[in-house]
């Protein structure tokens, strides 16, 4: 009885995590995950990375198309500063067959991704990060062996046109890590799709 | 409409009961709730109910998009469209609780808030709304 009790205990905090994800200051869950390219990648394999911009998305939402073009500058002007770009597809691809591994492919190769494009194909790393929507960035920073939570949220304010950004969230707050600073604001919003689950 | 346009749908002092839905014609879950809400304005429309869609499409998706499924879905509650881009300044206006991902839901009363991040189905909005109706 015992023992069950502390089973349901563990599960009850399972469930309480998972619903509410990580905070800035957490530590993040490194995964293993299949890219675009055929291979496994885990962050663990950037050994050079200073950090890592994490970003929830996929091929079909809208407004992560609207942000391709910006992820894929950010991956090619903060890669070489140690912060490179790992977009992760959270979907369910039988609840959204647009975002299926084969479909991931060939829109990396459409645009030419110069980052890892993997998929969460158990939808078990999406759940602890708390991720909600596609797109949804979780900026880490190296500390030691760890990845640790520094920037949650949108990549910039203004997802329909880049020409009128006013505020680059996302840039702003590598830019404050690299300078030795914390970012401002480490917490954004932004509206987006909801990440698919089989009903 | 913007923000500050659109904002005192939110906090309406009446008799009536609110469900405000953000939407967009390119949300599968959306678009696929939407007839729960429309059942929704059909059933409860005459006890107070005002059930407010708010497309979140771009103004360039209007004429093509927007208006086109309001009439083949043939859409009897209001609708309305919000366009502004800096949603990070007004997603928390509309609730602390919202991170951004959309279908969601307002629904409100005088003596009752809730948020939803979730899709909805008839019986489940039917559930909250119903309580919240005066004299029924």
């Amino acid at each position: 009885m015992k023992k069950l009790f502390s089973v349901l205990s563990l599960l009850f905090l399972a469930l309480t995590v998972s619903a509410q994800g990580y905070s800035v200051g957490d530590v993040a869950t490194d995964f293993r995950l299949l890219n675009v390219d055929g291979s496994y990648v885990s962050m663990a394999d950037y050994e050079d990375a200073r950090g890592i911009v994490l970003i929830f998305s996929c091929n079909h939402c809208p407004y992560v198309v609207a942000y391709e073009d910006r992820m894929i500058e950010l991956h090619n002007e903060y890669a070489p500063k140690g912060f490179p770009v790992i977009a992760i597809n959270p979907n369910d691809t039988i609840a959204e067959p647009r975002d299926s591994y084969t479909k991931m492919i060939e829109r990396a190769r459409e645009k030419n991704f110069p980052f890892d494009y993997v998929i969460d194909a158990d939808q078990e790393i999406y759940p602890q990060y708390g991720a909600t929507r596609t797109p949804h960035v979780f900026l880490l920073e190296r500390v030691d062996d760890e990845f640790v939570v520094a920037y949650i949220g949108a990549i910039d304010d203004n997802y329909r046109d880049a020409a009128q950004v006013e505020e680059r969230y996302l840039a702003n707050a590598i830019d404050a890590l690299l300078a030795g600073e914390r970012p401002d604001p480490e917490f954004t919003r932004a509206i987006g799709c909801t990440i698919k689950v089989r009903n | 409409m913007d923000f500050d346009e659109f904002s005192p749908w939110l906090s309406r002092e009446t008799d009536s009961v609110y469900v405000i839905n953000f939407w967009a014609t390119w949300c599968a879950p959306c678009v696929r709730e939407i007839p729960a809400f429309e059942q929704l304005h059909a059933t409860y429309a005459d006890s107070g109910v005002k059930v407010l869609l708010v497309s979140l499409d771009t103004p360039a998706q209007v004429e093509n998009r927007v208006i086109p499924f309001i009439e083949r879905m043939d859409i009897q509650s209001q609708v309305l469209l919000l366009d502004d881009p800096i949603s990070n300044r007004w997603i928390p206006l509309v609730s602390e609780e919202w991170s951004g991902a959309i279908p969601a839901t307002v629904i409100y009363s005088r003596d009752f808030r809730g948020f939803y991040e979730r899709e909805f189905k008839f019986e489940e909005l039917e559930a909250i709304v119903k309580p919240l109706i005066r004299d029924l």
